[in-house]
């Protein structure tokens, strides 16, 4: 057990599968002399050489449909975007192809395929590389969507992911790269569709994922002090959704607040609150609330940007008004 | 604006390369050039067949026919081997039959029968063979391209001797995806041979209404590729310039850029009569009907007999009967079916 970053606990479940799986290779925009925009891929290159670690050009549609045709051709590419928010120029792939080869082929093609990307604000990076696109991916059926927030977990999680056959969206959080966390050494794997009760409590049951999770964290340590014991729940991904964790939750506490920086009409956070009505309607004492990203494009003006995301306060607000 | 003499044009500018075609044809055995025979009529009776049992209801949904460019996949498919692989568009019946699929499952298949190629989940743009390396159908103008470059990949990693085929229309060709794939290709030197098929037509939008450049050979030039145009009426001169490209492909050589002209006999699918064509316009691509073309050609070389060619055409009518017979005996699948292949099943992984 080390305490290293986000960052070097995706760069070491790389170089682990790397070894462990000769079709394993990575491709994206700069991942291989550049050493990732991130620098998640650093030093790949000098190990794995140029065959596995492969730069390619402003092609988004390209990359991402070569990554699906080398995987239906025996190989497992992790497809690197640069940001979530090229992924755009990609979906045709992602949503026509990736997600559909499986099924429409009745089940005789398959597209093992991660393909990794970070995405959110704060960094005051303005309209087009700000966003949270998580509820793009969950909408449609075929993809897996994965999502950690800790270290240990974006270790665990993303070889898990290499080693599974359906086509996985892994998104990484921009504000999450330098977080630090004790990641276990070696073998070291996280189950897709298992939620992590990060905090036990009683009162109320706030649901997150990425980096909202430690905003509710911090929202709960805030409450405690009130007397408010409040239980967190990250979820870790969004397709398998572990709904189980979140019913017996709130189930107990009768109080549910999903927090997620996606916009709020339509986001994540919109289907969690669905599901926990429809399954647990009787035990909730108060609607179940969604604290996200206000309806607008991000604004570049960092008083702007930050007022536009959810914040620890604002979960604390919530939380105060529904007790 | 519609000028059907000056796409006759287009096509006597061909026939400076019938001395290729003529050479395919002098190195042809009996075996190889009755097998194109029977694999063109075979699609063609195919599509005849489609649109009749489309026209009783047993087919339905979109459903786009291959009639009148058979030599195009024939001519292509022919030039190379099992092991290579096929990606292919939603009109791709053709190509499917031609690398070797059983009429019966692609029949299957477009009754929606669980038997079909692709258990009725598919439909006639989703047809998939992965024993025949057929990688399937894709509905999405533009779509097989990237996925034909990522399968090459795929053999380049896997330091194979294989190729892939990749055809796709000419409203293709304005699609990123076209050029996106072509710089990959090219600048990774993947083993992928694109088949540019120019039937003239985007559904009903003329070639010349979509692209600036209407030579659409001349794309492999930015692209540092071969390109050449062929006509795609004829099935050896199609398979003349495949298997050039498919050999350079396999050497290591990288990619390359082949424009068959063609014409497709029906109209975009099947709820489409054609009605931007003008009757002439048709005629006029009739008489150039592939499959007459080859048969009055192994006739006159007298490389074949008439009675030779009448045994397959009586052969493929029967085969047709019984994937028609099979395709109607099958079962649908079954509802719990449904839900299936959403996922890759526990156990099914690696």
């Amino acid at each position: 057990m080390a305490q290293i970053t986000y960052r070097e606990a995706l760069n070491q479940a790389l170089r682990e599968e790397l070894d462990r799986d000769e079709r394993v290779f990575i491709m994206g925009e700069e991942v291989g002399y550049f050493g990732g925009a991130f620098k998640v891929t650093d030093g790949l290159l000098a190990v794995y050489g140029e065959k596995r670690i492969r730069d390619t050009p402003i092609s988004e549609l390209a990359i991402t449909g070569a990554g699906v045709g080398a995987a239906m051709g025996g190989l497992k590419p992790i497809v690197e975007l640069m940001t979530i928010n090229f992924a755009l120029l990609a979906i045709d792939q992602i949503v026509n192809s990736a997600a559909k080869i499986h099924y429409m082929f009745g089940g005789n093609a398959k597209v093992p395929m991660v393909i990794r990307a970070p995405q959110g604000a704060g960094h005051q990076l303005g309209a087009q590389h700000s966003q949270s696109l998580e509820a793009y991916f969950m909408h449609c059926p075929g993809l897996r969507v994965v999502i950690p927030a800790t270290p240990a977990d974006a270790k665990g999680l993303l070889k898990t992911c290499i080693r599974q056959d359906d086509p996985v969206v892994f998104l990484e959080h921009e504000s999450l790269y330098g977080v630090k966390g004790e990641v276990p050494d070696g073998e070291h794997l996280v189950p897709l569709g298992r939620a992590n009760v990060v905090r036990e409590g009683k009162d109320v049951t706030l649901i997150s994922y990425s980096k909202c999770v430690y905003d509710a964290i911090a929202a709960a340590e805030a409450l405690e002090n009130e007397g408010i014991d409040a239980e967190v729940i990250d979820l870790r991904t969004l397709n398998p959704l572990d709904l189980a964790t979140v019913i017996t939750s709130v189930k107990k506490t009768g109080k549910a607040i999903v927090i997620y920086e996606g916009w709020r009409t339509g986001g994540a956070g919109a289907e969690i609150a669905t599901q926990i009505y429809e399954a647990a309607f009787d035990h909730l004492d108060a609607p179940v609330e969604r604290i996200a990203t206000l309806d607008t494009p991000m604004p570049y003006n960092a008083r702007l940007e930050k007022a536009a995301l959810p914040s620890a306060a604002d979960i604390v607000k919530v939380a105060e008004r529904m007790l | 604006m519609y000028a059907p003499t000056r796409r006759w044009g287009v096509c006597m500018a061909l026939e400076r390369d019938k001395h290729i075609a003529q050479r395919a044809l002098l190195t042809m055995d009996e075996v190889h050039l009755l097998d194109l025979y029977r694999r063109m009529v075979l699609i063609r009776r195919f599509e005849e067949k489609t649109a009749e049992m489309y026209s009783r209801g047993k087919i339905t949904g979109f459903c786009h026919l291959y009639a009148g460019e058979e030599a195009v996949a024939v001519g292509a498919i022919s030039a190379l081997y099992d092991k290579d692989y096929v990606v292919s568009t939603y009109r791709e019946h053709g190509h499917c039959l031609a690398k070797g699929a059983a009429p019966r499952a692609v029949m299957a298949e477009l009754f929606g029968k669980a038997t079909g190629l692709s258990r009725g989940h598919g439909g006639s743009m989703h047809l998939f063979d992965a024993n025949l390396r057929f990688m399937g159908g894709y509905a999405i103008v533009g779509g097989g391209l990237p996925i034909a470059a990522g399968l090459g990949l795929s053999i380049r990693y896997r330091e194979e001797p294989e190729v892939v085929c990749c055809f796709f229309g000419d409203g293709a060709l304005p699609q990123g995806a076209f050029h996106e794939s072509l710089n990959l290709a090219s600048l990774w030197k993947l083993p992928v041979v694109f088949i540019c098929e120019n039937n003239f037509y985007g559904m009903g939008t003329m070639v010349q209404n979509a692209i600036c450049q209407e030579e659409l050979y001349r794309f492999a030039e930015p692209y540092k590729m071969p390109g050449v145009r062929v006509d795609g009426m004829n099935v050896l001169d199609v398979y003349a310039a495949a298997t050039e490209a498919a050999a350079r492909a396999r050497e290591g050589d990288g990619p390359s850029l082949i424009e068959a002209v063609t014409y497709r006999f029906r109209g975009h699918s099947m709820s489409d009569p054609a009605e931007y064509r003008s009757r002439r316009e048709e005629r006029i691509w009739q008489e150039r009907d592939p499959i007459k073309n080859l048969r009055r050609k192994l006739l006159s070389e007298q490389r074949l007999t008439e009675a030779r060619l009448e045994e397959v055409d009586v052969e493929v009518a029967a085969v047709l009967d019984d994937a028609v017979k099979f395709a109607e005996e099958s079962p649908e699948p079954a509802l719990d079916t449904l839900g299936k292949y959403v996922y890759i099943e526990e156990g099914e992984g690696q």
